[in-house]
């Protein structure tokens, strides 16, 4: 067992980034084992999903043609199949919302272990080590296995495959059993429409944790008032219900490249600077000088945020 | 309807710490209810009060100490609690996806819940599988990363909303039995009152080893094997203002006027 197989991932008609990542993770992987990538597709357009994936480093693409959507009985009956047919060391998907959804379930029905939300990877001989993150980014771990596994790789942290590629693509004839189909999707909604674009402003105010209390929220309204600005969040103030989920920045939320970013009392956990790290210059203002914020920040000051902003707001009143 | 929520004692890490060995030194750690748990209980005792789930059974692993964060879920509001500990359990330094799984499954097995909540994840090591694994290995169906979940069950069908990337929700029914992983924001978690939480010191906390469950001891030993642990590099390349408040601020203004954002 030397081969490695990818899974991609899609959405209402679209590859999604990290389907060309996983195509490099999964190369590096089979350069390692020695063996084939063989890339999988599963419902959706796939004969135009697999033109499209046909880049550098694929060696065999299969698709399987079966339903529009993501669903996840499908993709782990589909991914089980291939893991049969294709004899692979390692089953690679994103560590993506869906990934989280059917990955875990391969895993388990195929007895294999199983880890998630790899950052790097290195396979020797029978053992794979894996870098995985604890503690919310505080600390990095090197985790080992021996023997097959299903690994799911967090987005954003291997480049996208480019080029195109000469792999045989096929159909693969997957058998899915509908009475094992229990879920079903029924529709997509996008949320946090509403009367603010924070995509749009050129400055942003960006409120997390630090701010301790929803009334300290009038704090960084009156920066934003003071200085013309947007305010945007970090996913706790959303959950608290402090700022409708318009205002929420990230993965989950909105990408945004303003000119200015100012993160207020925000760590910086991966998710958030999924969706800010674009912008053009980001300030940090925290107390921790080791806040993962601080890895992408342009400008630090190491400080309460209620001493500066305050001090901002009337250098600008 | 039966529910049974998985919960989790996690440990915090203050800002500053140190590393001994592939642990971080406890002296430096914390101890809080996960999270994500935390949202994944409301939700449950929400539908105890309306009536829906007429028991809601909170299970962990975990060692005695924990038993004061597991009495959190007792006092918000679940009914009683299971812990499970074992002297295998003592000196695995991690516990992978896989063995979570097989103790976990020996408890649902023998409770037999209608519906499983979990938390999207745990805030120390971060796995995000254990719920749907349990689902698959107890042949339940199950939904990952759900955002909202509607009260009535209808059918016999849960209909949840999962909370997909880039602000997009799928709306999506899936049959019960189920598992779910709450994710935050699904609700707001209650603060345990002090009636719950003296309540909670008179509720049923059942400690079950591993042979009682009747799980094999050799299902803790994890295949997936910490070797290595570490602060990542700082990859900053900040300018770091420095000086008072004032100081920084008219720094940070300075540059809010070059930039002409700001006036």
């Amino acid at each position: 067992m030397t081969n490695v197989l990818a899974v991609a991932d899609h959405r209402r008609g679209d590859l999604r980034d990290v389907s060309y990542e996983i195509i490099t993770a999964g190369r590096q992987l089979a350069d390692e084992t020695g063996g084939d990538l063989h890339l999988a597709v599963v419902s959706g357009t796939v004969d135009d999903f697999a033109e499209k994936l046909d880049r550098e480093g694929v060696d065999v693409i299969h698709t399987v043609d079966h339903g529009e959507e993501f669903n996840h009985d499908i993709y782990a009956q589909a991914t089980i199949q291939l893991y049969d047919d294709v004899a692979p060391q390692y089953v690679v998907t994103p560590n993506s919302v869906n990934g989280l959804d059917y990955a875990p379930a391969v895993a388990a029905r195929l007895d294999l272990p199983i880890v998630t939300d790899a950052v790097a990877l290195d396979a020797d001989g029978d053992t794979l080590t894996a870098t995985r993150e604890m503690y919310g980014g505080k600390v990095e771990t090197t985790t080992e296995l021996d023997g097959p596994a299903v690994i799911s790789i967090r987005e954003g942290e291997w480049p996208a495959a480019e080029g195109t590629g000469d792999a045989t693509i096929g159909a693969f004839a997957a058998e899915i059993d509908e009475s094992e189909v229990g879920s079903t999707v029924t529709g997509f909604e996008e949320v946090g429409g509403g009367d603010v674009d924070i995509s749009e402003a050129d400055l942003l105010v960006s409120v997390g944790r630090g701010i301790e209390e929803e009334e300290n929220l009038e704090l960084i309204r009156d920066l934003a008032d003071a200085l013309g600005a947007t305010v945007s969040s970090s996913r706790p103030i959303v959950d608290n219900g402090w700022l409708p989920k318009n205002r929420q920045v990230g993965q989950s939320g909105k990408v945004v490249t303003p000119d200015v970013y100012i993160a207020i009392g925000i760590s910086g956990a991966v998710q958030h600077v999924a969706g800010m790290k674009g912008s053009d210059t980001i300030v940090a203002i925290n107390t921790d000088p080791n806040a993962p914020i601080m890895d992408i920040a342009d400008y630090a000051i190491v400080d309460d945020l209620f001493d500066v902003v305050p001090a901002l707001i009337e250098e600008f009143q | 309807m039966k529910i049974l929520v998985t919960v989790k004692e996690v440990a915090t890490v203050e800002d500053e710490f140190e590393i001994e060995g592939t642990e971080i030194a406890d002296r430096y750690l914390g101890a809080d209810l996960n999270e994500w748990d935390d949202y994944a209980i409301e939700e449950a005792v929400q539908l105890q009060e309306a009536g829906i789930a007429d028991e809601v059974v909170a299970v962990t692993i975990g060692p005695e100490d924990c038993e004061q964060t597991i009495r959190q879920a007792l006092a918000k509001g679940a009914d009683r609690a299971v812990r499970v500990w074992d002297d295998a359990l003592e000196e695995v330094d991690l516990l992978d996806v896989g063995a979570k799984t097989e103790i976990l499954r020996a408890v649902v097995e023998e409770e037999t819940p209608d519906l499983v909540l979990t938390g999207v994840q745990s805030g120390d090591d971060s796995w995000m599988a254990t719920g749907v694994s349990l689902a698959e290995e107890l042949g339940y169906e199950w939904g990952a990363v759900v955002n909202h979940l509607e009260h009535d069950f209808d059918d016999g069908v849960a209909s949840v909303r999962r909370e997909l990337e880039g602000g997009v929700e799928e709306l999506t029914e899936i049959e019960l039995p189920a598992a779910l992983t709450i994710q935050t924001g699904i609700n707001e978690p209650r603060y345990a009152s002090l009636r719950g939480i003296r309540q909670a010191q008179r509720k049923e906390l059942a400690v079950r080893s591993l042979a009682e469950l009747g799980v094999d001891e050799s299902a803790v030993e994890s295949e997936v094997r910490l070797t290595d642990m570490y602060e990542p590099e700082s990859e900053s390349d900040a300018t770091v203002w420095e000086g008072s408040a004032d100081e920084t601020a008219t720094q940070l203004g300075e540059l809010l006027r070059e930039k002409g954002v700001a006036q």
